[in-house]
């Protein structure tokens, strides 16, 4: 079940960019999707049937422009730091908690930490995530976790969870 | 008229890109750069291949042109995070410090035992090829 759509995914993804129907074209594209899936389908999401709730995709759509505007915010925050002649800079590595459990919520907590303003995500150990934060604000854990994950966990819980 | 949106949001993205050199230049240690490198070189990134999807889809009329950007766009959008981990990760695991000026490294802590920043400051336990950046450095 999986396999076939690992297969089918894939091979839609190579119609996409190859552009072509010449049966040659094709042809090499299905056995690729073949091969692709069977050594790599044990990564793909083991419950496909969620991205099937209507209610995950309307949680996405929301998330979707937060994100980029704080994607563009993160942006501006970088371009700040290097144009400054003094580098204002005050990096560390901080570790904050999260309630995501899921393997693919966390995955993109992880790539939304990274793309949003001064954090990076250096390591995960289970709920644990060390972020490399380039100005470090606050003291202790709880008050990092709260300026670092909230504004993401709400809404990725209600997407992937 | 959609033409010179698309080429101004290229022209957007590239000074994106060119900051995020910049940052790489300018910024410290591995992980500071690894933090200009990501952000600024995604969204730069992004923001090409949509001005490119802007360009195929109105300008040119050529559909697998737009079709193939924004997936390049997806792709990038996707993996580029991933692989600033990866790196950092690998980084810090073999051993590459922070900068001098660090404030906390609850990392450190967690892989190493406590260990003050006066100690960490001095590496005597370190191989020589890790490098110490300094302010004069960068």
């Amino acid at each position: 079940m999986k396999s076939v759509l690992c297969i089918l995914f894939t091979f839609g993804l190579w119609l996409l960019l190859t552009w072509s129907l010449d049966p040659k074209v094709v042809g090499v594209g299905l056995m690729m999707a073949i091969l692709v899936a069977t050594l790599l389908a044990h990564i793909y999401p083991d419950n496909p049937h969620k991205a099937l709730d209507p209610r995950r995709w309307f949680w996405a759509c929301i998330y979707f422009p937060y994100f980029l505007v704080l994607c563009i915010k993160s942006n501006l925050d970088v371009a700040y730091r290097v144009l400054h002649p003094d580098l204002p800079i005050r990096p560390g590595i901080v570790k904050i908690r999260t309630r995501l459990t899921s393997e693919m919520a966390k995955t993109f907590l992880a790539n939304s930490i990274t793309l949003t303003p001064g954090t990076m995500t250096v390591d995960i150990v289970g709920q644990d995530l060390y972020i490399h934060w380039i100005n470090v604000h606050g003291v202790d854990a709880e008050e990092h976790t709260r300026r670092i994950v909230r504004p993401f966990e709400g809404l990725l819980r209600r997407v992937f969870e | 008229m959609s033409e010179t949106i698309a080429q101004w949001i290229i022209g957007v993205g590239l000074m994106f890109d060119l900051l995020g050199c910049l940052g790489l230049v300018r910024l410290p240690d591995v992980y500071n750069r690894l933090q200009a490198g990501t952000k600024c070189v995604t969204l730069g990134t992004c923001m090409i291949m949509f001005g490119t999807f802007l360009y195929g889809v109105a300008a040119l009329d050529r559909p697998q042109m737009a079709v193939q950007a924004l997936l390049c766009a997806v792709f990038v959008l996707l993996t580029s995070p991933v692989a600033a981990h990866a790196i950092a990760r690998g980084a810090y695991r073999a051993g590459a410090r922070l900068w001098e000026g660090s404030v906390i490294d609850r990392l450190g802590e967690d892989l190493h035992g406590v260990r003050p920043p006066a100690e960490r400051a001095e590496p005597a336990d370190q191989p020589a090829a890790v490098h110490h950046f300094t302010e004069s450095e960068s």
